[in-house]
């Protein structure tokens, strides 16, 4: 990517993402909000998360590995019941973190 | 009787716990820019620019793949696209306000902004100068991660890669994601996302995430019960906006939980 292209690839995103930002404070905040819309926003979070989520867990370069020596699948699995359990975002990254750590090491 | 120096301190202080995630976040952020190859000086100014640590995170796994850049923007906006929750629920709040108010607190809107500053709009009180408020914490955030992405930035170059810490986005990811899952719609919905995205990371320019990003949205509308009424957001509606944000936003308003420590 160019400097050039690299810049107004930044601004077009901090324009739209200003704009989203600012839309309903100044400039629609007297309409209706769609239901329709606001349904589907509902889910994009989850959505946009799971599936940078699964491929960082799944994948080794760009082939599935579902063995026990991948190491990134389990961390991830431990991370998550510790996410299910505790709710805290530090907890589960230190546990998710030392947890990669080891298997890393072990499968050396 | 509060005062707008009282009202900023009170957002100052509000935001501090929530600094405990961010500054980590932020500092991971710098580290894997330089490592995607962006130069320092665009590094830093996209924290500035777009001020959103998930998108900024993606923007940089997609440049460093070499991801065209239309890819990019749309990959961002539906990342960012969560906001527009979050301003539909403020705006009857900050209605009175100047538009210059306005456009920098829109600007200073993040989701950790967002936790603290509705939770203090919907406690009783003199609503007067809550935007002071909204103005101390949004100006702490913002500060924070500016400083944590730079210094990430600049000792980017030193941290090995066998340390793997670009493995703490997926985790924050999992830690922001996992807690909201309660209901039938949510799980079938992460599901088929990460399913999706999984099967289809083969898709030229990476737009596997955007596809299954769609996809899963899909699913979880045609699975959520089909009782939502009709939302707006004229005075006295905010509460339905609230009632009806997804669990992560619920999450974030509840009290037993009332700051995340996780992304700008």
């Amino acid at each position: 990517m160019t400097p050039l292209i690299l810049w107004l690839t930044l601004l077009c995103i901090g324009i739209i993402t200003f704009a989203i930002r600012v839309s309903f404070i100044t400039f629609f905040g007297k309409r209706e909000m769609p239901s329709f819309l606001l349904r589907t926003l509902r889910f994009v979070p989850i959505a946009v998360l799971s599936a940078i989520i699964f491929p960082a867990l799944f994948l080794y370069g760009n082939r599935l590995d579902l063995s026990l020596s991948n190491s990134r699948l389990l961390a991830g699995i431990l991370a998550a019941f510790v996410a299910w359990r505790t709710k805290s975002v530090l907890l589960t990254i230190v546990v998710g973190m030392v947890g990669l750590w080891l298997l890393q090491a072990l499968v050396k | 009787m509060s005062t707008k120096r009282s009202e900023f301190l009170k957002g100052i202080k509000a935001e501090l716990p929530i600094l405990l995630g961010v500054i980590p976040f932020g500092f991971i952020y710098g580290v894997s820019a330089r490592g995607a190859g962006i130069p320092p000086f665009a590094a830093q100014a996209m924290s500035f620019i777009v001020f959103g640590g998930s998108a900024q995170f993606v923007i940089v796994q997609l440049i460093g793949a070499g991801v065209p850049a239309g890819i990019i923007i749309l990959t961002a906006a539906i990342i960012n696209l969560r906001h527009a929750l979050y301003s539909a629920s403020l705006a009857p709040y900050l209605k009175r306000l100047q538009r210059r108010w306005q456009m920098f607190l829109a600007y200073l809107l993040t989701d950790e902004a967002y936790a603290v500053v509705i939770t203090h709009y919907q406690q009783p009180g003199d609503a007067t100068k809550k935007h002071w408020y909204f103005l101390g914490a949004g100006l702490t955030l913002w500060s924070t991660w500016q400083v944590s992405t730079a210094v990430g930035i600049i000792l980017g170059a030193e941290v090995p890669a066998s340390w793997s810490l670009d493995f703490t986005l997926p985790l924050t990811f999992i830690a922001i994601v996992v807690p909201t899952l309660k209901e039938r719609a949510g799980v079938a919905t992460a599901a088929t996302a990460g399913i999706v995205a999984v099967l289809a990371a083969g898709l030229p320019f990476r737009l596997g995430l955007v596809v299954a990003t769609l996809i899963g949205i899909s699913i979880g509308m045609c699975l959520e019960p089909r009782d939502n009424k009709h939302v707006n957001t004229h005075k006295g509606e905010e509460q339905n906006v609230v009632q009806e944000l997804s669990p992560i936003e619920q999450i974030e308003l509840s009290p037993e939980r009332p700051v995340r420590k996780d992304k700008v």
